[in-house]
């Protein structure tokens, strides 16, 4: 290495600089310049290969953790208070003691992150040092080098079966169609086999430079084109870009290009790391740490006014009064003053310092328990429930609005192709396909040129439903593949995706669904073909095309080969495929006829974007005919598809062509280029007919859907499928019922809409205003679709639409695009302010998965997408029901109460302190010593609560499944609210006030001493701590018994071992044998027991009076009947609610028990009566009057 | 359950991980509150009663003897600048037997001793015998570190000011005062004599505290502290062990002295008293008051009927409760038998 000036190291920083910030870059080989230094490589401004994932050094481990730490506030907060401890005048305790507990805190954290960091930078180091040959230009061949010696600009060689170490232009294959198989599983989950193409080049012949955009991070997209030295440009893009992370298949070796190295590839800039969301519990939360420190204050507050007013008071100097080394005293409004400070230290805990840590604890452990539910397991794919986001299952309790897709979601995303249309002639076909109806057919050349249409459309389709971005449109990467050769070789017989490693990682998020890639497999027999396809759909037709004979032998990127039923096989050419976009909502491939030489393009799409592309005056009757069944397969519930074809003249596809290839080769604009010269050549088309496919429902979709609206959320279906189809399936899955008013929205302009709108909601506020139907819901549901919707949705509308939307039962909206899909969500959840699920399968589906405040994808056929972009990801439907019913409502109640409590134990603990301020002249004493107290919080009273928060049941999972109606307990503001928090804390504070004064009271005027005194206050408000978590326990297991009475030994034991250990060990503090002297004092257990005794009597109280008649307090007392009484309840509880006629804001009264049942079984009530005694206690009680059945 | 394919992440089924393990369900039912209810109220009638009776069988007779009412006998003592040697004489009468042993405190009102600061103004290391603090005091004592250029041992706020009255009390018969014994052993917490504080291993004793100055308040030095037993000098003075337990409210007494030997080991006898109060304490600069206390202890320690009012009280609720609640359950559950 060669010295340089820091003049030229900058200037070479800021060039770096530049060309890495460009839009465009131009890359050339760097073999001519092999051997040379540094500062003569033409691609050296570029990042190597090498990553480094890893944040810390271990020589800057300690500064850079301590920084990251802090920016979690309450870090600050308690750091600030110990610094403020070392300050003389205001300390509390000795400086360096209160530094312990976040320390402690501080430490744990820091030893979490460095281990993780150190994994991260070990799988760093193993991923930098993997093998991979680069070309050499010395050696001229590839060399066995390193992945962190690639750069950009290198020519790499990836084999079969190998990882891609870089993003590489591919240039050569060894496959003789010169594609390359790639499994992208790595990097988005999916394990089918994508293609990619590639140009011939010779590493040592190439002298173009490659111009291609600045990295970004969208995994279906890139821009590129190759200059030749004679200024020909070659466009090029996604289709020819091998990523880093995919592992090559089946193709012997590829040679690519290096483009992006390291972490300018694409796989790194998708690599965000884990999802953080925050949830709607957590945001409570903050606020409530926000009130405590408001309360500190005010404790503060008046501890440094009593310390001024006690000052004031004495007339004198009195002995005990401590001035400084020159006998000066501090005026009391200063020492008040510093008093202030003081009391904030002291009182410091007031701010649960481990409630964050002890929040994750739980919920590592309730992510633990819905992973580990069999229920939520699905056999048939070998899948649990992932939760892909670590901090939000308590949003699963307070779901309010579900947003569903339909295809894939609700129904299996098995097609099956069902009935067709033929020039205007209804067909239907059987699953076994014997089925005659197709003798009927006119003839001969109508069918294959029918079936033909299917083959060659395979392009792209993702049929009605709109998805993905516009793409380019390229055959060879979305083509059907012929495999004959490939799986002959014998390294490769399994199937794709027993090879795939599975899911990714990497948390890598694809922005949209990779095309279509159907595959032809021979097994043993030819005719045995086996078809891969992304899209059901399209596997679908090509199947019940072979039924009639009509067999899909082969799919190059140039061709189709089809095999009729004389025997014959044709090989039609394709010249271009016009790939799916969502505005066109349609795709078309050009195929030449192998016997007639004409170019004829086939357009395959949804029949509004088909319909208006007819040509004019030709068969009207045809198309009439066609409309009429499409309405038909609509009405049953089926997918329908349009198939349309024109005949292009050799003169119209030249200058056609021209246009194609400068739309390819542009760089700005391409997605418009390209679809403008799609629609420029879909015109005029001939109806040839339409297809109907159907969709099964999921099993126990609509017992599932049942139970949500039971449990009061709004389940709203958005589809991109036809009006028809979707009412079909709203009714099917008990979405919709007969009995319903269905509001069918559908208007082109908005004068219409607004007047429909406002009809509407006239009505049902008539509705609403008429007193006979004050207890009831009117039974309307409202059907929209993605035109009016656009309409709705615009912002002088979307209050009406909203208003009448959530007066709605069920809200379907049908024809909508992914972008609707999520403004929709978006617009609910931020007007309506109510917690939304999204629950979707597909890339069309991500958006929505995304702008909802819990996303849950469902693993289908449809890829992973909508997986990697969710928060849960679960296999079935109908898993939400468990999902959310009970392990939401479980986690929900959970963590509130957890945090609740939390909240409730330092308060009731830290106000101890502050009664005793009132004793000694407001001067910052604590009356326990400072090591017990740290203890307390961190030992002793630390783990019950986190079992509290990760294993307590307080109404079982059958009750909860049987009785949806008790998931409404969660919702809204829930059981975590403003009134629990406050009523936690005046239960603190009562507490803490018995806890204290007792004692007080007990030991008045005697000789007692501090800590002596201190002590039983310390005792007996870990057992009013710790039994007030007995009380609100509802379910004790042998690992809350281990854990209470754990817990209750450990704080004997370490104040024991303490007390006789610590002799000086923290002076002044003096804790030396005290508990040991209490325990042989027969008035520390009567004081304890009575202490204990009064300040929880009360809780006992409040609680049975406040909650006792709540709908969970009842299902509670079901639960502890036979399972086939219980039964019984649950279905009279149902039946009870039945329709929904209830208002949704109160909860119906539930049945009680009969006569059967023991006459205590009901004593709650008669209890709660005993102690009010008001009316309005004996009216629960009257309600609960047995009902004879 | 078809075991077909493999179902490798198939979650274990075990009580544990799918919730499922035996839970007791408490819940409250008039069967069992109701009764709970009475026996608990029982249970603290009886630990009330008891209390209450313990409380009543302690005799204390409390001497206030501040002086600041005129007619007070020490009135004399206050009026004048804090003046050595003031000596004032209380007389009392008993008129039923003091049961022994009989435990002599004295008692302040309105003392802080709980002041953190103040508590805070000691040096350990010097009061557990530790030489090198003789010379260079913890900074925490000051301002009582240094007197005269000289350290003060023992030094800081808390040793400072320790109580300094000194009592004896006299019985008079037939006009001639019999002077009571006081026994001062055994009155500091044992761990406080024997491990906490050490007097440094010297001997004689005094010798140790060569060139250390006495606190600012104290007429004698730490060593002098006991002129009748050399043993009870020095830091392990029993009147300074237990002035240094600081008290945890400001009205407190500490003990000064048991009755437990020769004539008076039953208790004092009915008769006159005289108590004989040497006055150097000043507590007009807290507003404060000080007094003499006779009391014999229990089991409970000194009387305190809070403990035994608050047990009955509790108790009775409880038993109240419970009735209620009977009455309720039979008004209103029994109707609907029918």
């Amino acid at each position: 290495m060669t010295w340089r000036s820091p003049l030229a190291l900058m200037r070479d920083a800021i060039l770096s600089q530049k060309a890495r910030e460009k839009e465009l870059r131009s890359l050339v080989s760097n073999l001519p310049f092999e051997g040379l230094g540094k500062s003569k490589q033409p691609n050296r401004f570029f990042k190597s290969n090498a990553i480094k994932t890893n944040k810390y050094t271990p020589l800057f481990f300690i500064p850079m953790n301590l920084y990251e730490q802090f920016h979690r506030l309450a870090n600050i907060y308690f750091v600030g208070l110990a610094i403020l401890n070392f300050i003389p005048v205001v300390n509390a305790f000795q400086p360096e003691v209160a530094l312990i507990p976040i320390c402690v805190i501080m430490f744990l954290t820091a030893l979490k992150d460095g281990w993780e960091d150190f994994r991260r930078y070990q799988s760093d180091k193993k991923l930098n040092n993997t093998p991979c040959l680069i070309y050499s230009r010395k050696e001229k061949r590839f060399m066995e080098r390193r992945w962190k010696d690639v750069r950009v600009g290198d020519f790499v060689k990836v084999v079969s079966n190998e990882t891609v170490p870089a993003d590489l232009l591919l240039l050569h294959t060894s496959d003789p169609n010169n594609v390359c198989h790639i499994e992208t599983a790595n990097l988005d989950g999916e394990t089918n086999l994508k293609q990619r193409k590639s140009n011939v080049f010779e590493p040592e012949s190439f002298n173009w430079t490659v111009v291609c955009e600045k990295p970004n991070n969208n995994l279906n997209h890139f821009k590129c084109f190759v200059e030749k030295p004679d200024r020909e440009k070659t466009g090029a893009g996604i289709e020819s870009l091998l990523l880093r992370g995919c592992t090559v298949r089946n193709t012997e070796h590829s040679v690519g290009f290096v483009v992006y190295a390291g972490h300018e590839t694409k796989s790194m800039l998708n690599n965000n790391g884990p999802r953080y969301k925050r949830s709607k519990l957590e945001r409570r939360l903050n606020v409530d740490v926000f009130f405590c420190v408001l309360l500190l204050f005010i404790m503060c507050l008046i501890g440094s006014l009593g310390h001024y007013l006690w000052l004031k008071g004495l007339s004198d100097v009195p002995p005990f009064l401590v001035s400084d080394s020159k006998g000066h005293l501090d005026s009391p409004g200063l020492s008040s003053f510093y008093m202030f400070f003081t009391m904030i230290i002291l009182l410091q805990i007031l701010i649960p310092i481990s409630l964050y840590v002890s929040v994750e604890l739980v919920k590592i452990g309730q992510i633990f328990f819905i992973v580990t539910d069999v229920d939520l397991y699905d056999e048939e794919t070998d899948s649990r429930v992932q939760c892909r986001s670590l901090n939000i299952t308590e949003d699963l309790g307070q779901i309010e609005y579900i947003f569903s897709d339909k295809t894939g979601t609700l129904t299996e995303n098995k097609m099956v192709f069902r009935r067709c249309s033929i020039m205007g002639t209804e067909f239907a076909h059987k699953e076994n396909g014997k089925e005659v109806t197709f003798t009927r057919y006119t003839t001969k050349y109508n069918m294959v040129e029918y079936l033909l249409s299917f083959f060659s459309k395979f392009l792209k389709v993702r049929s009605s439903s709109p998805s993905h971005q516009t793409y380019n449109s390229l055959e060879s990467f979305s083509s059907l593949v012929k495999r004959w050769n490939i799986f002959d070789t014998p390294k490769r017989n399994s199937s794709p995706i027993e090879d795939s490693a599975g899911d990714d990682a990497n948390g890598v998020q694809p922005c949209s669904s990779d095309p279509v890639t159907l595959s032809a497999r021979p097994a043993a027999a030819s005719e045995d073909l086996c078809y891969e396809a992304e899209s059901p759909d399209e596997a679908a037709l090509v199947y019940a095309a072979k039924t009639y004979g009509f067999t899909l032998l082969a799919r190059t990127p140039d061709s189709v080969t089809v095999r009729v039923p004389s025997g014959e096989e044709l090989v039609f050419e394709v010249l271009d495929t016009l790939a799916f976009d969502s505005n066109r909502k349609r795709m078309s491939v050009l195929v030449r006829h192998p016997i007639t030489r004409e170019y004829v393009l086939y357009t395959k799409g949804a029949d509004y974007a088909i319909m208006e592309l007819l040509g004019t005056g030709q068969q009207k009757k045809i198309a009439t005919d066609t409309q009429y069944h499409l309405d038909c397969y609509a009405k049953d519930g089926l997918r329908t598809l349009c198939i349309t074809k024109k005949i292009v003249s050799g003169r119209e596809y030249q200058s056609w062509l021209v246009d194609r290839k400068r739309a390819l080769a542009a760089i700005e604009g391409r997605e418009e280029l390209m679809m403008d010269s799609a629609v420029q050549l879909e015109t005029q088309l001939t109806l040839l007919g339409a297809t109907g496919i159907e969709d099964r429902l999921q099993e126990s979709v609509p017992d599932t859907i049942t139970a949500l609206r039971e449990a009061g959320i709004k389940v709203w279906v958005l589809t991109g499928d036809k009006p028809e189809t979707a009412l079909n399936i709203g009714y099917a899955c008990r979405l919709l019922e007969e009995e319903d008013l269905v509001i069918n929205m559908s208007c082109k302009n908005k004068v219409t809409c607004i007047s429909i709108l406002d009809c509407t909601l006239e009505e049902v506020r008539r509705f609403h205003a008429d007193p006979r139907n004050v207890d009831t819901t009117q039974k309307i549901s409202l059907m929209i679709d993605g035109d009016t919707l656009a309409i709705a949705l615009s912002p002088d509308l979307q209050d009406r639409f909203l208003d009448l939307a959530k007066r709605c039962r069920s809200v379907l909206c049908c024809r909508v695009t992914p972008l609707q899909k999520s403004r929709v969500v978006k617009l609910v959840r931020d007007k309506l302010k109510v917690m939304t699920l999204a629950v979707g399968d597909g890339a069309n589906d991500v958006n929505m998965i995304q702008a909802a405040d819990v996303g849950i994808g469902i693993s289908g056929q449809e890829g992973m997408q909508a997986v990697m972009a969710s928060d849960f990801a679960i296999s079935r439907f109908k898993h939400l029901k468990k999902l959310l019913l009970v392990h939401g409502h479980w986690c929900y109640t959970r963590l509130a109460n957890m945090i609740i409590y939390f909240f409730y134990k330092n308060a009731a603990y830290v106000n101890l302190l502050f009664w005793y301020q009132f004793y000694c002249g407001f001067s910052g004493t604590a009356m326990i010593d400072y090591w017990l107290m740290i203890f307390f919080n961190l030992f002793f009273t630390s783990t019950p609560p986190i079992m509290f928060g990760i294993m307590d049941k307080d109404v079982s999972a059958e009750m909860l499944m049987g009785v949806p109606d008790l998931y409404r307990t969660g919702q809204g503001s829930g059981e975590y609210n403003f009134l629990t928090f406050w009523i936690s804390m005046l239960d603190a504070f009562y507490q803490s006030l018995v806890c204290f004064f007792v004692p007080y009271l007990a030991y008045q005027g005697s000789d007692v001493d501090i800590f002596t005194f201190g002590t039983p206050l310390n005792t007996s408000s870990l057992f009013i701590i710790l039994l007030h978590l007995g009380i609100e326990i509802k379910s004790w297991t042998v690992v809350h018994w281990i854990i209470m009475l754990g817990s209750v030994a450990l704080y004997f034991i370490v104040t024991l071992a303490y007390s006789a250990i610590c002799v000086t060990c923290n002076p002044p503090s003096n804790p030396y044998w005290i508990l040991q002297n209490q325990m042989a004092d027969p008035m520390f257990y009567l004081i304890c027991i009575i202490s204990t005794v009064v300040a929880l009597l009360y809780t006992f109280y409040v609680l049975k009076n406040s909650v006792a008649p709540s709908p969970l307090i009842q299902a509670k007392h079901l639960d502890r009947m036979k399972p086939s009484v219980r039964e019984m309840w649950m279905k009279e509880w149902r039946s009870l609610r039945g329709g929904m006629e209830v208002k949704e804001s109160r909860l119906s009264t539930p049945p009680s028990p009969t006569l059967e049942t023991s006459v205590d079984f009901y004593p709650g009530f008669g209890d709660a009566a005993s102690f009010v005694g008001d009316d309005l206690s004996l009216n629960v009680l009257t309600d609960q009057k047995p009902v004879d059945t | 359950m078809k075991e077909e394919g493999n179902l490798e992440n198939r979650p274990s089924n075990t009580a544990f991980t799918q919730q499922r393990l035996p839970a007791w369900q408490p819940m409250l039912s008039a069967g069992v509150v109701i009764p709970g209810f009475l026996v608990i109220g029982l249970a603290f009638i009886g630990i009330g009663v008891g209390l209450l009776i313990t409380s009543r069988s302690i005799q204390v007779l409390e001497l206030d003897y501040t002086g600041t009412e005129t007619n007070s006998p020490c009135n004399k003592c206050t009026t004048l600048p804090i003046q050595n040697n003031c000596v004032c004489k209380l007389n009392f009468t008993i008129d039923t037997l003091f049961k022994g042993p009989v435990f002599f405190y004295y008692s302040l009102t309105n003392y802080f001793q709980s002041q953190r600061k103040y508590g805070a103004s000691l040096d350990y290391n010097q009061l557990s015998g530790d030489l090198t603090y003789f010379k260079s005091p913890a900074s925490d004592c000051d301002p009582y570190r240094y007197a005269n250029g000289k350290p003060i041992v023992p030094c800081g706020s808390l040793a400072n000011s320790m109580f300094n009255d000194t009592f004896k009390l006299y019985q008079i018969v037939n006009g001639k005062e019999n002077l009571v014994p006081f026994d001062g052993k055994g009155i500091a917490w044992w761990t406080d004599y024997n491990i906490k504080y050490r007097n440094p291993d010297y001997s004689p004793l005094e010798n140790a505290f060569n060139d250390t100055e006495k606190p600012v308040f104290w007429s004698k030095p730490a060593y002098k502290l006991d002129t009748s037993d050399s043993s009870n000098n020095g830091f392990v003075n029993q009147d300074f062990l237990v002035w240094m337990r600081r008290a945890a409210l400001p009205n407190f007494r500490k003990l000064y002295r048991r009755i437990t030997e020769g004539d008076y080991k039953d208790g004092l006898p009915v008769g006159n008293y005289s108590l004989e109060i040497s006055y150097n304490y000043p507590v007009k600069s807290f507003d404060g008051t000080k007094k003499a206390t006779f009391s014999n202890v229990s089991w409970m320690g000194g009387q305190n009927e809070f403990l035994g009012i608050a047990y009955l009280a509790i108790g009775s609720m409880c038993v109240v409760m419970s009735v209620v609640m009977l009455i309720v359950y039979a008004k209103f559950r029994f109707p609907e038998d029918d």
